[in-house]
């Protein structure tokens, strides 16, 4: 019992910095889960990817004009990002130009923007790292941040969920039958750059896609129903979290990265195991309905 | 002292900006790789040298990314001083891709290197070298006069120039280890334990005494494992350290959490890697060393 209890809980029983990880670990997961559902489904699983490059210049202009500034940088990911999904949103709803090549034109430039304004300046502190974020030193404003954003998150995502799971499965019916489908669309997108910000205080840039998309194809391979998917993607993003820190606490690892591997295990046991479209599931079919 | 480092300043100025009109064709065109090492050439090279520096004031050399006019730089340079031990990674492709035939000169040469970390030490890259000799004043000696060598055997006609620049030099540096010594000697030796964010203090810490522990490895690169983190809290709760510093070039971030987390006091900034632009107090190696050791004495002696 002790052991377990070693193993389990004292590393956050002991410190601080602990809990503080796992608490934004577990505020992440909870924004980031729908959010990861929904692009699934609406076949925009690397816009996330996409928003988090759109992103990272606007906070690496922030981290330029005012040192290592938890508002300043925050600000300048938000504005680059809603920059980026509102025109990309506008492009595609007048053009001819369909949704995913609108995005990438402008995620590209804004990343070049930001490249250039960034060699120009010069850097000071190694600005990688910076925006690698460290899931491992949170502090007060930071969390409260986190935690903040994942209650409009979801609090929004109560707000426009029909529209926006009509949407998902039909498009043409929802414009048929409603003019809520843009703007819900549009507050989706705006939801996915508010998390993308979040994460990368965390987790920086790169990986907080990771804590949003990995989570929602796990939930994909146990559930055929929304609702049941996107609880079961927030449960293994939490779990990703627990498990990733205490992997960096037991073997030394660096921590963002272990909460995204451990999510990429997870991951793949559903992939063959999962109960709706496992590789094992389809091989035998036969046994499996039996038991 | 402060007058004395004022003195000091504005004669490091003077010949910055007075030097350059006498002889701009025929000074040696070499460069440095950062800043520090920049201000050693300067101040053997005098007003025989023009020194361009790759990475400037409170940059981080362990992670540079050269642009263009760097390359250029290169290629036109005559002779290209570098740290060595594995510090400047990205120098090799640079000096590569520059396509110059500058000799490239070590600084390090003739140093002991220390491993990594030493007993303190949280192996990430097992076996590396520490980099970050100049931390020892003894061993700036050795940069020295590995730089008025290389520039004797460029320029002989400056010889004795540059044996007179070395000799004064080296006599401040002998007044600054002397110094150096003297104030760590005041601290008590229980309380000469620090910790700052990555390890670039190992030859600080082998030559005076202090010793320093750090949740990132010799080079920033590496990532601070929640492992790491806690293992050095354990030893702050457990040895009471004194003081947590930060450093001018690194994220200060994970050493304020570890400083809220153990109640140890932040003691202030250390220039590890690099010196501060004019805003800062440490535009020379020598005010370098001797902001470090006030910010070390008036965190631990008390």
């Amino acid at each position: 019992m002790s052991m377990l209890n070693a193993i389990f809980i004292a590393p956050f029983t002991e410190f601080e910095f602990m809990r503080r990880a796992l608490a934004g670990a577990l505020a992440l997961a909870l924004g980031a889960g729908p959010l990861g559902v929904f692009l699934m489904l609406r076949r925009m699983s690397l816009v996330g990817d996409a928003m988090a490059h759109a992103i990272l210049p606007g906070a690496a202009v922030g981290f330029l004009l005012s040192g290592l500034n938890l508002f300043a940088m925050t600000a300048g990911g938000l504005i680059a990002g809603f920059v980026v999904a509102l025109l990309t949103g506008l492009v595609a709803r007048t053009t001819e130009l369909k949704e995913d090549a609108a995005l990438a034109t402008f995620y590209l430039l804004s990343l070049a923007v930001g490249v250039t304004i960034i060699s120009l300046k010069g850097t000071n502190i190694d600005l990688l790292h910076v925006l690698f974020g460290n899931v491992l030193a949170l502090d007060d404003q930071t969390l409260l941040l986190i935690a903040v954003n994942a209650t409009i998150t979801l609090i929004a995502l109560a707000v426009i969920y029909r529209p926006l799971v009509i949407e998902c499965v039909d498009p043409g019916f929802m414009r048929t039958v409603s003019s809520a489908g843009g703007p819900a669309h549009l507050a989706f997108l705006v939801l996915v750059v508010i998390n993308l910000v979040s994460g990368f205080h965390a987790l920086g840039t790169l990986l907080a896609v990771g804590i949003m998309m990995l989570p929602a194809a796990i939930g994909r391979f146990w559930a055929r129903d929304t609702t049941l998917m996107i609880l079961i993607a927030t449960a293994s993003g939490a779990v990703a979290g627990y498990a990733g820190l205490l992997v960096s606490f037991h073997f030394g690892v660096a921590s963002g990265p272990a909460i995204i591997l451990i999510a990429g295990a997870l991951y793949l046991c559903s992939l063959l195991f999962g109960r709706v479209g496992g590789l094992v599931r389809q091989l035998f079919p036969g046994r499996h309905l039996e038991a | 002292m402060l007058t004395r480092r004022e003195a000091l300043a504005a004669t490091a100025l003077a010949a910055l900006f007075v030097a350059p009109g006498a002889r701009a064709q025929d000074r040696l065109n070499v460069i440095a790789s950062f800043s520090i090492l920049g201000d050693f050439v300067k101040n053997v090279g005098g007003d025989r040298v023009e020194v361009a520096t790759l990475v400037g004031p409170n940059g981080n050399a362990h992670v540079y990314a050269p642009s263009p006019g760097d390359a250029k730089r290169v290629a036109d340079a005559k002779l290209v001083f570098v740290n060595g031990l594995g510090f400047e990674g990205w120098l090799e492709r640079l000096v590569k891709a520059s396509g110059t035939k500058a000799p490239i000169v070590v600084a390090t040469k003739g140093i002991k290197p220390l491993e990594r970390g030493g007993e303190h030490g949280h192996d990430h890259d097992h076996g590396r070298a520490d980099p970050h000799a100049w931390q020892s004043v003894a061993n700036a000696k050795i940069y020295v006069a590995n730089i008025r060598d290389a520039l004797i055997a460029a320029d002989p006609a400056g010889k004795d120039a540059y044996l007179a620049n070395a000799a004064a030099y080296l006599a401040k540096l002998d007044a600054l280890e002397r110094d150096v010594r003297e104030v760590v000697a005041k601290i008590p030796a229980d309380r000469r334990r620090v910790i700052t964010s990555h390890s670039a203090f190992g030859y600080f810490q082998d030559a005076y005494g202090v010793s320093f522990t750090a949740p990132q490895g010799v080079s920033t690169e590496a990532e601070a494992s929640a492992k790491d983190v806690a293992a050095i809290i354990a030893q702050i709760r457990k040895q009471k350290v004194a003081a947590v510093f930060l450093e001018n070039v690194t994220d200060p971030r994970l050493v304020e959490q570890i400083a809220r987390e153990t109640g140890a006091k932040v003691g202030g900034t250390l220039y590890s890697d690099a010196l501060t632009d004019d805003k800062g107090d440490a535009t020379i190696y020598i005010d370098l060393i001797r902001h470090n050791l006030r910010q070390l004495a008036s965190a631990l002696v008390s």
